[in-house]
């Protein structure tokens, strides 16, 4: 039984394929993996250890070392406030207690009520419109707690925001040219290129 | 700058003002210890690939450009490089690095197992700041938290050199571990409810250069510095790894590999190193433990008068053992039998065989227990080496699981196909450890091998045999072409590792295999891999029927030996299995079990039923209790591994030497010391005070140990041991590791009885005779026994019966930390059979052969070829009492295969 579900499933597989050393495609299958809970299960590290040839040890190791790779259960959004230099002097800092007020949680943790997740960020590069607050990876630029407060009622009240997708997407656009990789025809791609290289050289 | 010629392959490199010259490739922080110049280090093995990550080895390095800080352990040592170990910036790089990781450092030195012998506390006096400026709160983690039933983690003291992750990644293959989270917060663990089981995790606890790392037999059992060690070599397994042995309080508490490089390349498996809690015992001479129960060590010689076994003195028990020797040597030699020899030294195996086959006349003498090849085949066949192996271009695995058998051979053979050093051809007839790093797999089903060594020869015959199997052939015709590809012309560089694939099977099948290899591939060597013990040893040692010792033939007795043993055997003995059977029929009267025992060893349960039924003599030469003792007429006492000094041959003919630690408990004598009383009491002269005598015995009446005496063996240069019938001088290299073998250096000159005693001058050992096999015994090179198997019926399935590294084995049951982890009895199928059946996985189901019927949970493998079943040897059902042995009830011994029906309940 697969924990991904089944497209998730095939898009991972294309994936490996494209990878002359599978272990090379475990962050792509990472993120695919993600986007289906918000965070990797210890299922879901199985499979992907699994499908790229390493131990569930090494998954999770991969998926610890990585910020945008989560192995906790997080909220429906995920508030990211940035501390570093330029926002802790426009008032990072307080924007970010201001935040854990709105959501009604503490940084690092989680709202009761699973809407946010809120943490503290290192630099986000988006150091012009300051505080820089993101929610799901996407930069929503509420420099005031107003703005702030704005946002999340709308999101609490469950408005779509066209911007923001769910929790655990790092990537809106699903990118399927060059994912599907007929294994035939990359085989025969690679014998016209070595044929022609052989004629070159002699 | 002179340029040096391409094809050279050593450079000229400075350390410290010194012109030194360094192999081309070597890390400075190699090179610079073969100068002499030792260089602190954390995360650097010598044995593992470099990843300079702690930062300790920082040294100023000069190529060309300016002197920089570059760690020594991570960078080449190159032509003209100038490398300063010991300036300014140096050492206030290493106090730095050093501050560093004690920032984060519990400093529980009082506590920790590591303090007293831990290279973090070594290189901080050495190199480090005096004191702390850190103010802070250090990392707490709830401690201990276990990786695993073996190894236990305090992860406040790691300091993240990834020597263990490393390990388990690049040098087991099972990467169970790795770094969890980043920056302070990183800690070594494992994914959750998939524990570090290893076979070989006790390892990382050895090279973890912190108290991070605690194995659970060693957690405050002793401080180091009460510690004695002595080093010897591990018969755990026929690997012979080198380790130390250590002791405190009268206790052994630890065994460490040492890096003997043509052998184990410091490691061990977890079997060898925790199996020493079987030596200690549980009992402490407590009376409570009953005969039976195999963690009872025998203290004292018994003789069963009135039905029950009461103790008796030394004299009593051997003099009635020695009439009945007597009796037969004048009536009937043939009446009396020995089994078992994998146990003893080569000292022992040596008396032994002295004495039944030279004192007594009888040729019944049998080391393997059914579970072995044949002894004559083993000898003659070219014998390769473990390097040899592990650098052979191509290697033939004809064995069963090595992982399970022969665990470091294993993690050598393992390393060369990584690292592509070889190619494997994998015949087994099932997946094994090493099967996902072989190049070719030519699975050979149970009797099948015979047909699978003709197909690599080139028989066409073969191959359309093999496809006649009711399931189609295993393999694919490119398979087999690669196969013969690596083979090339005449077997040049080829190893085949010869053993026994399965103990369901008759031996004569990969017997045959091999004989049809060694026609068409003349120039291939063989490399045995049988398990037990000093089971090389005792073959050596003529612990075989038809055998003497010096690998020569009854009809050939070397002159040497022929003049001292008043006698020499006129018949053929019989093999362990037919002593049983004779035993049984009561045409054998007296059956000595040297260590052996029948009922875990021998995979034919109502062949040793039927034995024991009988009203012959029994007499059972042993270390520990065992159900067997219920049977037995005389118990005599052993000293065992660790209590007995010695040699031991390996796998590979490697002769080394045994350190003993420990006095045998109560009145245990050594065994060579038990077949010296009995040969008194039968006449015979031997004058052996001291097991050295017996070694010089040996080296100057057995043919191919001429020149190993014991004064040679207590060379420094001969620690790693001599190879029988290598030419080459033996050499052994410096301690690789030192972190890992803290006080090794000192180890010979203080360990209690350093084998063989005081050195007596210089004297080399002489690398005996040739190495062109037994030439008395090539005969069994072309013929040999022709078996063949029958056509498998549309309902069975062939049993291939395998072994587990944690079986029922009296030192894993011995020793509580590995008894804990014993498999259970399951019966492997291939998921296609499994479904046909209707069966899934944890389902139970009847198996039934001509012998019994059984009940047994199924398990869907597919690694498991279609057709054939997978039980192991020695172990039992959960829960069950140990005598129960699912294989042995299933299996007649005398059948060539075994077939079993499988039906749902
Ligand atoms: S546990 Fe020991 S060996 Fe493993 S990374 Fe930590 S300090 Fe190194
Ligand atoms: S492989 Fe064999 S010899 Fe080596 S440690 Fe294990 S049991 Fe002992
Ligand atoms: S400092 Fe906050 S986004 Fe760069
Ligand atoms: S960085 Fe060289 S020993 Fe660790």
């Amino acid at each position: 039984m697969s924990a991904l579900t089944p497209d998730r499933r095939t898009r991972a597989e294309h994936l490996v394929a494209l990878y002359p050393e599978k272990r090379s495609a475990l962050i792509p299958i990472c993120h695919i993996a993600q986007e289906q809970e918000g965070h990797l299960t210890d299922e879901l590290m199985i499979e992907v250890a699994e499908l790229v040839g390493v131990t569930p040890a090494e998954v999770q190791g991969t998926v610890s070392f990585y910020d945008m790779l989560r192995i906790e259960p997080v909220g429906k959004y995920v508030v990211s406030v940035c501390t570093n230099i330029a926002c802790l002097l426009a008032g990072g800092e307080e924007m970010l207690e201001h935040v854990e007020k709105t959501t009604g949680t503490r940084r690092g943790g989680t709202s009761s009520d699973g809407m946010f997740t809120v943490e503290e960020a290192e630099c986000l590069a988006d150091c012009d419109v300051v505080p820089c607050v993101q929610i799901n990876n996407r930069f929503v630029r509420t420099t005031t707690p107003e703005t702030f407060d704005a946002l999340a009622a709308r999101l609490r009240s469950g408005e779509t925001v066209t911007d923001i997708p769910t929790s655990g997407i790092v990537s809106r656009v699903e990118r399927s040219v060059g994912l599907v990789a007929d294994p035939e025809v990359v085989a025969q791609e690679r014998s016209a290129l070595r044929a022609s290289d052989q004629k070159a050289t002699s | 700058m002179p340029e040096q010629p391409e094809s050279s392959t050593t450079v000229s490199i400075t350390i410290d003002g010194r012109e030194v010259v360094a192999k081309k490739g070597e890390m400075v922080i190699a090179a610079a210890e073969n100068a002499g110049t030792y260089i602190p280090r954390f995360c650097y093995h010598p044995r593992m690939k470099p990843v300079g990550v702690c930062r300790m080895c920082l040294v100023e390095v000069d190529s060309g450009r300016g002197p920089t800080l570059q760690p020594a352990c991570f960078i080449e040592a190159t032509d003209q490089m100038t490398v300063v170990t010991d300036s300014e910036k140096v050492k206030k790089a290493q106090d730095g690095v050093l501050e560093f990781l004690l920032a984060n450092h519990p400093l529980d030195c009082p506590v920790c197992d590591k303090g007293g012998e831990c290279p973090l506390q070594d290189q901080t006096l050495a190199h480090g700041p005096g004191e702390t400026r850190f103010i802070e709160e250090k990392r707490h983690f709830e401690k201990p938290i276990a990786l695993s039933e073996l190894v236990l983690l305090d992860r406040e003291r790691c300091i993240q050199c990834s020597r263990c992750t490393r390990f388990a990644e690049e040098v087991a293959g099972e990467a169970l571990i790795d770094f969890l989270g980043r920056g302070d917060q990183v800690e070594v663990a494992m994914f959750p409810d998939e524990p570090f089981s290893s076979y070989f995790s006790g390892n990382t606890v050895q090279i973890c250069p912190v108290g991070a790392l605690t194995a659970t037999p060693y957690r405050f059992a002793a401080r180091p510095w009460d510690l004695e060690q002595v080093e010897t070599t591990c018969t755990g397994c026929a690997v012979g790894c080198r380790v130390a042995v250590q002791s405190s309080s009268g206790r052994l508490t630890r065994l460490l590999g040492v890096d003997a490089d043509p052998v184990n390349h410091s490691w061990m498996c977890d079997k060898g190193r925790f199996g020493f809690e079987a030596v200690n015992g549980v009992d402490d001479g407590n009376e409570e433990l009953a005969l039976t129960d195999p963690t009872r060590r025998l203290t004292e010689p018994m003789v069963r008068k009135n039905g029950t076994l009461v103790p008796v003195s030394w004299s009593e028990a051997l003099s009635a053992v020695a009439s009945q020797l007597k009796d037969a040597k004048e009536k009937d030699p043939q009446s009396v039998g020995a089994i078992g020899g994998a146990q003893l030294t080569n000292e022992g195996a040596f008396t032994w065989t002295s004495l039944i086959k030279g004192i007594v006349g009888s040729d019944s003498v049998d080391a393997q227990l059914g579970d072995g090849l044949d002894a004559q085949l083993v000898l003659a066949l070219p014998r390769a080496t473990i390097d040899e192996a592990a650098n052979a271009c191509t290697v033939i695995l004809l064995s069963g699981d090595l992982r399970e058998e022969l665990p470091v051979l294993f993690l050598r053979l393992r390393h060369s196909a990584v690292e592509a050093k070889n190619s494997l051809i994998d015949l087994g007839p099932r997946t094994s450890a090493l099967s996902a790093v072989a190049k070719v797999r030519l699975p050979a089903r149970p009797g099948e091998a015979p047909l699978v060594a003709r197909a690599l020869a080139g028989d066409v015959a073969a191959v359309t045999q093999l496809k006649g199997h009711r399931e189609g052939h295993t393999f694919g015709d490119e398979d087999l072409a690669s196969a013969q590809h690596l083979l090339g012309e005449d077997g040049s560089g080829v190893v085949v590792v010869i053993g026994r694939t399965s103990v369901a099977e008759d031996a004569a099948f990969v017997e045959s295999a091999a004989r049809i290899l060694h026609q068409r591939y003349p120039n291939a060597k063989f490399l045995p891999a049988l398990r037990r013990g000093n089971v090389m040893g005792a073959l050596e040692m003529g612990m075989a029927p038809g055998i003497l010792p010096g690998e020569t033939s009854l009809a050939q007795p070397g002159a040497a030996l022929r003049s001292w043993w008043p006698l020499v055997p006129g018949i053929q003995g019989k093999t362990a299995l037919e002593q049983l059977a004779a035993f049984g029929d009561g045409s054998q009267e007296v059956l000595l079990l040297l260590g052996a025992d029948p009922l875990a060893d021998v995979a034919d349960g109502a062949l040793v039923e039927r034995a024991l039924r009988s009203s012959g003599s029994l007499v059972c030469v042993s270390g520990h209790g065992g159900a067997i003792l219920e049977r037995a007429d005389v118990v005599l006492p052993a000293a065992v591994v660790h209590e007995r000094a010695g040699t031991t041959t390996n796998i590979e003919g490697r002769v080394s030497r045994l350190g003993q630690k420990m006095v045998a408990p109560g009145l245990a004598w050594s065994d060579w010391m038990i077949a010296a009383e009995l040969a008194a009491a039968l006449g015979a002269q031997w004058e052996f005070t001291a097991v050295g005598d017996v070694t010089d015995q040996i080296a100057a009446v057995v043919q191919g140990f001429s020149g190993i005496s014991s004064n040679a063996l207590a060379q420094p240069a001969t620690r790693d041991g001599v190879v029988l019938g290598s030419t080459a001088a033996p050499t052994t290299a410096g301690l690789l590791d030192p972190m890992a073998t803290p006080g090794m250096v000192s180890a010979e000159e203080f360990g209690l009885g350093s084998y063989a005693g005081i050195v007596r001058g210089e004297e080399q050992a002489q690398a005996p005779t040739s190495g062109a096999g037994a030439p008395s015994l090539t005969t069994s090179l072309s013929s040999g026994e022709n078996v063949i198997s029958p056509a498998l019926d549309n309902y069975s399935l062939r049993i291939v019966g395998t072994h587990t590294l944690y079986d029922n084995g009296a030192n894993i049951v011995g020793s509580p930390s590995l008894s804990a982890l014993r498999k259970v009895a399951v019966a492997m199928v291939n998921p296609y059979d499994l479904d046909r059946l209707g069966l899934a996985t944890g389902d139970k189901a009847k198996l039934r052969s001509g012998r019994a019927t059984i009940i047994l949970p199924v398990e869907a493998d597919a690694g498991v070829l279609r057709g054939t079943v997978v039980l192991n040897a020695n172990v039992t059902v959960h829960g069950a009492e140990r005598r129960e042995n699912p294989l042995a009830s299933l299996v007649d011994s005398s059948l060539p295969v075994n077939d079993v029906v499988l039906e749902s309940l």
